[in-house]
């Protein structure tokens, strides 16, 4: 029998390696996750190429410069609200929050290792959308930083959204609003179909959906159309700090 | 109270209308195994969760190693261990071990305490998988690993076949024989009988016997047989001194306490031979914990 040496020795790791160790947990969950990969990687691939290739669209310039944009707002949705209310949904109503608050890992390291996962995530939908959409002859404009800090706002603002469903309702209530407002958003917010293919009348509603705004910022920055799209990063900032304030007031671990 | 692993004092806890945690007090000594007995829904999931820091009390004062409950320089130094879940489902057992490794300075080898624990063949088995007793191990494991001074456990044995109760109670010793003070919450009277160094049986929130194993069941012995079943009692008792006891629970079973003496057995065994009969397992047997605590708890369902 193994010997072990159990004489108290206590202490906390350092905390960027408890950060790290708990991300890197949470992308091997997200990657071997099935239903998440459909949301992040291969809804997102099949609707570039589909809508890319197929002539639904009628936009100006070639179709994949309207769609690529959208796509890449998409795949941060999935993953900062869709893809992380359902997996905290889930730790919550099995006790996995409760147990890692038993652990030397603080609320706010938690908090990190989530917010890591969530970008490490997007990084690699990034990566291959956008190798997707180069393929399909995407020729993108603009600056990538600016692009970046719309991505940036666009994640606080869905992960706060996201937690404060996971940290509210049950987790079976998550799982079924979480992906109902995965398809709303995309189908209302400019991701495939432009915004102005929508009644007058509830178009300003519709422009200040945080995804329409995150779609329509990075649309216009990587088609070269226009400055700095301010009314887009204001609409996903205030998104932000409402939601993660909201989530921060109402979450409850247990 | 330096020797102290756990103080409470006046702890009242309540949930809505209910009180789970009466006015309760409760004192577990470092390097001591301290085993907190009750009835279901007698507040000892409560009162542990609280000492953990998951829940906050209404009223009264907790220390635990002489700090507040909550207080975030307790978490390298507690182990816990939930009665149940607390994985993600789809974790490894392997993976999931050496994360909970990975939040500590000087940790187990997780390798090594999944074997100890009979768990290395299931080193990859996502945690659904794991059978309820597997899983129980898996909690156990992940409490220890961080070598922590004071270990929480409840209900350690729940749902164990007895290899592996017996797996958890080598590890509760050792890790007693190491100098860790354990604090468990249990059903199983024998379990307490045999581990612990100090027994706490709460009912209704309240503390009503603490002491160790001996001193709860006493010096008080009793004399049991087996013979058909309604004997008249009441002769048998005229004939014995004052204070004894006798009674029939169940059919057929007779126990007779008192001065358990060769003069009693004697008064007893005259008295069978008059009526003419045979006993079966006659036995001069000490009270068990499960005596006691039926004794005080009562034996209706709750």
């Amino acid at each position: 029998m193994t010997t072990l040496d159990l004489s108290p020795a206590p202490g906390a790791a350092p905390l960027a390696q408890m950060v790290l160790a708990q991300a890197g947990a949470e992308i091997r969950a997200t990657l071997r996750n099935g239903e998440q990969l459909l949301l992040t990687l291969i809804i997102p691939i099949l609707l570039l190429v589909g809508f890319s290739k197929a002539p639904f669209l009628d936009v100006e310039g070639p179709r994949v410069d309207f769609v690529a944009p959208g796509v890449l707002a998409l795949a941060v949705l999935s993953t900062a609200f869709t893809g992380q209310a359902i997996a905290t949904g889930f730790e919550r109503r099995y006790g996995v929050l409760k147990r890692l608050g038993a652990t030397p890992l603080s609320r706010t390291g938690l908090m990190l290792a989530k917010t890591a996962a969530v970008i490490v995530v997007e990084l690699l939908q990034i990566v291959v959308l956008v190798l997707v959409a180069l393929a399909l002859g995407w020729s993108p404009h603009g600056n990538p930083l600016t692009v970046a800090l719309l991505v940036i706002l666009g994640t606080a603002a869905f992960s706060g959204l996201g937690l404060l469903m996971a940290g509210t309702l049950r987790a079976e209530a998550t799982l079924a609003g979480a992906n109902l407002v995965y398809l709303l958003l995309l189908a209302l917010g400019g991701v495939v179909l432009p915004v102005s293919a929508f009644p007058e009348s509830i178009r300003p509603l519709l422009e200040i959906l945080p995804i329409t705004a995150l779609t329509d910022g990075v649309r216009s920055v990587l088609t070269g159309v226009g400055g700095f799209p301010m009314g887009a990063a204001l609409v996903l900032l205030s998104w932000a700090v409402l939601a993660l304030a909201a989530a921060a007031r109402w979450f409850r671990w247990e | 109270m330096e020797d102290a692993a756990v103080e409470v004092r006046d702890l009242v806890k309540r949930y809505g209308r209910v009180t789970a945690v009466d006015h309760l007090d409760l004192r577990c000594r470092r390097g001591e195994v301290t085993a907190v007995l009750g009835p279901n829904g007698a507040g000892k999931t409560s009162t542990i969760e609280i000492c953990e820091g998951f829940r906050t009390a209404d009223s009264g004062s907790v220390r635990v190693l002489g700090r507040a409950p909550e207080d975030p320089e307790l978490k390298p130094r507690i182990g816990i261990m939930l009665q149940s879940g607390g994985v993600p489902q789809a974790a490894r057992a392997g993976e999931w071990l050496r994360l909970v490794s990975r939040f500590h300075a000087h940790p187990l080898d997780p390798a090594a305490l999944l074997d100890r624990l009979g768990l290395a063949d299931h080193a990859r088995t996502p945690y659904r998988r794991l059978s309820g007793g597997q899983q129980q191990r898996l909690g156990l494991a992940a409490a220890v690993i961080g070598r922590p001074e004071l270990v929480f456990l409840d209900e350690p044995t729940a749902g164990l076949d007895p290899q592996a109760r017996h797996a958890c109670w080598d590890m509760v010793r050792e890790l007693r024989a190491a100098g860790v003070s354990v604090v468990l919450t249990t059903h199983h009277m024998d379990e307490a009988e045999k581990l612990s160094d100090h027994v706490v049986i709460i009912d209704r929130g309240r503390v009503v016997a603490e002491g160790s194993p001996a001193e709860l069941t006493g010096a008080e012995r009793q004399l049991r047989f087996r013979a058909r079943p309604g004997l008249n009692l009441d002769e048998v008792l005229s004939a014995l001194p004052p204070g004894s006891a006798a009674k029939e629970s169940p059919a057929g079973h007779y126990i007779i306490e008192g001065q358990v003496d060769p003069s009693l057995l004697a008064t007893v065994t005259a008295w069978c031979a008059t009526e003419g009969v045979t006993t079966e397992d006659l036995s001069i047997e000490r009270r068990t914990l499960e005596d006691v605590f039926l004794e005080l708890t009562g034996r209706e369902l709750r």
